[in-house]
């Protein structure tokens, strides 16, 4: 009893009072790396979605009828273009030249527009021909799953372009060669859902 | 701060990963799609094979573009990915496995196919 009340009567031998430093966003990119991992829990639940509702045409229009598989194919290789002209820009952002990274970064938003407006236009199709997502299972879970993708791509273009602004304003500075990166993860982390998304919505759709 | 920031600059891949990345994932794009449009394979073959391009490219994915690896935040980038993937799996298989029973044991209901 006499060692407890002594203990107690000093708690700094228990932890250290101050708290050690911690260099400016040391964590940021683990943090934003969780992000990510909670975000593919988002998607391999609407992927499960699709896997349950897929087969429920409700007599309706099924992916043989609604996909064409080489406007797919363009999407997947502009998706894939914006990949690797993004590494490019962290390779250009590596060696602190500012105008070959906003070059770069350029043709990776170009390249993510281009996948935008396919996949816009695909939908304003399906929509035209009464494909809606009101019309059966298998619709309301395709638009959902893709239009979740189409929409992480679209806040993925928003913030690149506020992030050239903050280039062109500020320069490579190591806070926005650390969002840069974070945005990087975001990018390629879209590109690795759009390989499920076209396997398993559209390619194998286009098997059964 | 530059211990820092240049702490982080293995993170970047080279010119070299990126371009073998970028090869392997057209390889990988290209081959399932000219399965499914040319119908050179059967049918159960086409399904199999792209699932496993698809599996292949996602990992190149991760390796190349993603810079995954074991070592990367002192390896909690890894085991937060290997807890997600446990969970994808567990997630998915399950949510199909109890909803392809429910609908195979389900009494048939008189001609649901033609209700709007």
């Amino acid at each position: 009893m006499a060692d407890a009340s002594a203990h107690a009567a000093d708690p700094s031998t228990f932890y250290l009072v101050d708290e050690h430093e911690h260099p400016e966003g040391h964590s940021t990119l683990l943090g934003f790396w969780i992000y990510l991992m909670s975000d593919c829990l988002i998607f391999a639940i609407l992927f499960a979605v699709y896997g349950v509702l897929g087969g429920n045409f409700a007599a309706g229009p099924g992916p043989r009828q609604l996909f064409e598989l080489p406007l797919v194919a363009v999407n997947t290789s502009m998706l894939l273009l914006s990949s690797i002209t993004y590494g490019f820009a962290m390779l250009a952002m590596e060696k602190d030249r500012k105008g070959p990274t906003l070059a770069w970064l350029a043709v990776t938003g170009l390249f993510g527009l281009a996948f935008i407006g396919i996949e816009l236009s695909e939908f304003r199709h399906l929509i035209e021909e009464g494909a809606t997502p009101q019309r059966s299972g298998f619709l309301s879970s395709f638009f959902t799953l893709v239009g979740t993708h189409g929409l992480h791509v679209t806040f993925g273009l928003i913030w690149l372009v506020t992030l050239m602004v903050q280039v062109l304003r500020y320069g490579l500075a190591p806070a926005l060669k650390r969002r840069l990166m974070c945005l990087s993860l975001f990018w390629h982390f879209l590109d690795v859902i759009w390989i499920g998304v076209f396997t398993f919505v559209y390619l194998l759709g286009m098997v059964r | 701060m530059t211990a820092g920031a240049h702490g982080h600059t293995e993170g970047h891949g080279s010119l070299k990963g990126y371009l073998i990345g970028f090869a392997l994932s057209v390889v990988l794009t290209a081959v399932p799609f000219w399965l499914v449009m040319s119908g050179a394979l059967p049918k159960a073959q086409t399904e199999a094979a792209i699932i496993a391009f698809a599996a292949a490219q996602i990992v190149v994915h991760m390796i190349y573009f993603l810079h995954m690896n074991t070592k990367s935040e002192g390896g909690w980038n890894f085991l937060a990915l290997i807890f997600t993937v446990v969970l994808v799996v567990i997630a998915l298989s399950g949510s199909l496995w109890v909803m392809f029973h429910l609908t195979a044991n389900m009494a048939p209901m008189p001609d649901m196919t033609q209700t709007p």
